[in-house]
């Protein structure tokens, strides 16, 4: 069992190595309607830096990034432009951060910076999951759940 | 199987006993119950600052499956303001046992709409329309209303928890989940039982259960009735290792299948509209009656009627044929949806702390100014962040999904004769996980 709880931590906290890319200088343009973001999944690398326009179609919205506090506000009509420079790797959702309307809480977007490490580690935690499952019942068989 | 019998505490005992304390919590729920009520239908149309859609659906929903269902089994049934106007008349009086003096007409439910099929369609209507119950206040107190209304209507004209049993959405989620919840009520000693002729405890059980008979927890409220009314002080309330429920030789039913597999695809579903970021899947689901809608609840019934059972379907039958007695097919696919509970349960709440720990700030602010009045009653109105997912409660989540699987491959194996029979149970678990893995932190 310990050997399993030891093995689960370092999957979840080996630190494994990003592909290196050249940084990059990128301009993203980001339309926000009641209640999406055009586009909702956006990719970059580590270390870009990235320079969003945020534009509004319709009411007020608002563009806050998990993890980078990092915030835009955009009028209507108006294109509101902020630049932030991508330091950690992994998915990030962006949301809307001003309250449009009855979908404004589910207003969300998705930033994923090189490679998504959790849902491999995800995945292998998931295999070692079965593979504990198995074990744990084969050395003290009908013992507890 | 080691248990502890909260009942040896005469502390506990007097507390549990005593009709009081369950009273004074059931007159808060259901004060707040009419509370929220009101603010819905009063209150401020905007959802986020609305104390019905905060309190219902971040507060409570998160404290049922977060702290009620995990720590307590069913209890929160226990303490549930919905069934208490009509149980108060049908008993004819609140601090009153079952069987006196009441109003109603005391009809059996019928036969043929038993068990918890009608709890896995009302738990599906609630995913059909749940992007708009989920963030209108007013629909969300209508809802409420209604299903007072319906419980109340339905203590007077059949006996008992009616509404509790058969139709609640909530007791169909609770009662299932409770099956893996470390509480349970059990008699103590059998043969008192056996020499008890009267069964009081079955004449005061509010939800029809007879304690001696019980061998899961799923259908009881946890009321403490018989606990009360019982003559020998032969019940016990027992803290008892998580899943106990769940074994080789415990008795199932298709029905419960099902119910575990709306769950699963309600889960599913739910991450995909509320955490996902398709814009357009979250108008579809918002705009009811739009083809768009039609489209989305096409894909949802879909995934909870076809894809997901058939998938199921597929194991359980491919589980029986590697086992070396064979049962009917029936017979399989209910002794299997044991794997569906834990797999679900952790499910639902790595969601729910996707969705609540990022929500959690709106919850204060609403108690501060529970109608959108422009009041400040506690100094916190208005500090309602955006909140943003943390990297430790991404990590969570998928620890939590990887108990979940873990804890469901194990119920695979017990309840199979050998591992190879598990196997095809143990795919589906993985790639239910997987998917589930994939919407929150892909
Ligand atoms: S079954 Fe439903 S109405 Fe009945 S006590 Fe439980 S949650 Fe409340
Ligand atoms: S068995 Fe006892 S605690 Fe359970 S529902 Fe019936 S009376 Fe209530
Ligand atoms: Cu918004």
């Amino acid at each position: 069992m310990l050997l399993f709880i030891g093995m689960s931590l370092l999957i979840f906290f080996a630190p494994l190595p990003q592909p290196v890319q050249i940084p990059k200088d990128r301009l993203i343009r980001i339309e926000a309607s009641s209640f999406q973001f055009i586009p909702g999944e956006i990719q970059i690398n580590p270390g870009d830096r990235v320079t969003v326009e945020l534009v509004s179609t319709d009411v007020v919205h608002g563009f806050s990034l998990d993890g980078y506090s990092f915030e835009l506000k955009a009028d209507p009509g108006q294109t509101a432009t902020g630049t932030f420079t991508a330091g950690k790797a992994g998915v990030f959702r962006f949301r809307c951060s001003v309250a449009c309307g009855n979908l404004h809480p589910f207003m969300i977007g998705k930033l994923q910076v090189g490679v998504n490490l959790l849902l491999f580690r995800g995945i292998a935690l998931g295999l070692l999951a079965i593979a504990a499952a198995l074990v744990s019942l084969r050395k003290a068989p009908r013992r507890r759940m | 199987m080691t248990r502890l019998d909260l009942t040896r505490s005469p502390r506990a005992l007097a507390l549990l006993r005593s009709r009081w304390p369950q009273f004074l919590l059931r007159a808060i729920t259901l004060a707040g119950f009419v509370f929220t009520i009101l603010s819905g239908l009063m209150g401020s149309v905007v959802g986020s600052h609305n104390f019905a859609i905060i309190f219902v659906w971040i507060a409570w929903w998160t404290t049922l499956k977060l702290v009620f269902i995990p720590f307590g089994g069913r209890s929160w049934c226990s303490i549930c303001p919905i069934p208490l106007p009509g149980e108060w008349l049908q008993n004819g009086g609140i601090l009153q046992p079952r069987g006196g003096t009441g109003f109603g007409l005391g009809k059996r439910w019928p036969r043929f709409l038993k068990g918890s099929w009608m709890q896995a369609g009302g738990f599906l209507l609630i995913g059909l329309f749940g992007a708009m119950t989920l963030t209108s206040a007013k629909i969300t107190a209508i809802v409420l209303l209604f299903i007072l209304i319906l419980a109340l209507a339905l203590s007077l004209v059949f006996e008992r928890r009616s509404f509790c049993n058969y139709l609640c959405p909530i007791g169909g989620f609770t009662g299932l989940y409770a099956q893996a919840g470390p509480v349970e009520l059990r008699v103590k000693d059998v043969d008192i039982c056996a020499a008890h002729s009267e069964k009081t405890c079955y004449t005061a059980c509010p939800w029809g259960q007879y304690p001696l008979a019980l061998k899961s927890s799923a259908n009881c409220g946890l009321c403490m009735e018989c606990l009360r009314v019982c003559p020998s002080d032969n019940i016990a309330v027992n803290l008892r290792p998580w899943g106990s429920d769940l074994g080789p030789k415990t008795k199932h039913r298709l029905d419960e299948a099902f119910l575990g597999l709306v769950m699963l695809a309600s889960a599913l579903v739910d991450s995909a509209v509320f955490l996902g970021p398709w814009g357009q899947l979250k108008s579809a689901a918002y705009a009811i009656g739009s083809p768009a809608w039609f489209l989305f609840s096409g894909s949802f019934l879909l995934t909870a009627l076809g894809i997901l059972p058939g998938l199921y379907l597929g194991a359980a039958w491919a589980a029986n044929r590697l086992g070396t007695t064979h049962v009917n097919l029936r017979q399989s696919l209910a002794h299997y949806s044991q794997v569906l509970v834990p797999l679900g349960l952790m499910a639902w709440i790595a969601f729910t702390i996707s969705f609540a720990f990022v929500k959690f700030g709106y919850v204060l602010p609403a108690v501060s100014d529970p109608l959108g009045w422009g009041w400040n009653l506690i100094g916190l109105s208005k500090t309602a962040g955006v909140g943003e997912a943390t990297s430790f409660s991404l990590n969570l989540q998928v620890a939590i999904l990887m108990v979940g699987l873990y804890w469901s491959s194990r119920v695979a194996c017990r309840i199979s004769e050998t591992i190879r029979q598990a196997a095809p149970l143990i795919a589906f678990s993985g790639l239910f996980t997987l998917a589930m893995l994939w919407l929150l932190v892909g």
